[in-house]
């Protein structure tokens, strides 16, 4: 599987990404800095987390309207993967390749904690690996992940069975109390009709080996090697 | 009607704004942004409870938006006020969550 990770002025969770997209693919991912012009052919372009262009006017949307991301919204429009995470499903919600916002949290408060997630749909590129219902834990850190769609867009979400994770109690429970940022229907992460892109506010990057304190985010990587090669 | 108070303009703008004047009317854009109805505003909720603890009462519901002001070189309003119109839909605002005002001076 070829990778490719973008890196936005301010991005700070590439990194993070570079080195869980070679572990588990076996390969260096391409590295691409905002100003490149070109993408080289790629299964998975990931959007890291982070606060590009310093989240000037809203988070994401800077990033948006940069001209690598007329790149990405092409290979999406070919069918190409495309994940982002934190920072990169902000700016995936602001390029309308996914639809809805990200508002700030409903504490006003910046969140970093483990949260517990159900995976709510597992026939995904992204979720194959993981059973429906599954609870996993995994992190957030954000201080604008507050997801809004109007009435209809959420109907449709959900009908289509288009929200991957949701966050819930350790009984799997849907309450809001696990909602860490006022999300509406606590969903933390969701995919386009297509099926070949997915925006989450938690890191899986964060959790694949022991010493990070758990590997429930293997499971996102190897959904995508299941579903690519 | 509105009163802006503004602190005192840097020197570099107040020169700007004087070559401006020299070759003829500046066009001036404001664009107001605000949470459509119905979008929950934490950060408004905020301020009406800090409002409330310095004992302002009365205030019933607080939205907090944005302010942009733009000068530009179209010297047509109508001209002027479709450019913003494009700026607004397409970086400005978030349509999904945002609608905009514009007056143009």
């Amino acid at each position: 599987m070829k990778t490719a990770v973008i890196v936005f002025p301010a991005s700070n969770c590439d990194r993070d990404m570079i080195v869980a997209l070679e572990k588990i693919t076996g390969h260096k991912p391409h590295i691409i800095w905002h100003q490149d012009e070109e993408i080289p052919p790629v299964d998975l372009i990931a959007l890291p987390g982070g606060f590009s262009f310093g989240d000037y006017l809203r988070c994401g949307a800077m990033a948006a309207r940069s001209p690598v991301t007329t790149k990405v919204i092409e290979h999406a429009g070919r069918g190409g993967n495309v994940i982002g995470i934190c920072n990169g499903f902000q700016i995936l919600t602001e390029t309308g390749l996914l639809p809805g916002a990200l508002m700030r949290n409903e504490s006003l408060k910046f969140v970093c904690k483990d949260t517990r997630l159900r995976v709510e749909n597992s026939d995904t590129p992204f979720t194959n690996a993981y059973s429906e219902g599954q609870i996993i834990t995994v992190p957030v850190a954000h201080h604008d992940g507050n997801y809004f769609a109007d009435d209809e867009t959420l109907k449709a979400l959900e009908g289509e069975g288009r929200v991957a994770f949701r966050y819930v109690d350790d009984a799997g429970q849907m309450t809001k109390t696990s909602n860490p940022n006022g999300s509406r229907n606590n969903i933390a992460g969701i995919i386009n009709r297509r099926k070949n892109i997915l925006g989450m506010m938690p890191h899986p990057e964060r959790l694949i080996e022991d010493a990070q304190g758990g590997t429930d985010g293997l499971g996102f990587f190897q959904s995508m090697i299941n579903a690519i090669n | 009607m509105k009163k802006w108070h503004a602190g005192s303009a840097s020197a570099s703008r107040q020169k700007n704004n004087y070559e401006q004047n020299r070759k003829g009317r500046i066009v001036k854009a404001r664009v107001h942004i605000t949470l459509k109805n119905g979008v929950l505003d934490p950060q408004g909720k905020a301020i009406q409870h800090a409002l409330s603890a310095l004992g302002f009462d009365g205030v019933d519901d607080v939205r907090q938006g944005k302010y942009i002001e733009l000068d530009l070189q179209e010297t047509d309003p109508a001209k002027a006020e479709a450019a913003v119109e494009e700026m607004c839909k397409k970086l400005l605002s978030n349509m999904v969550i945002e609608n905009y005002t514009i007056e143009i001076e």
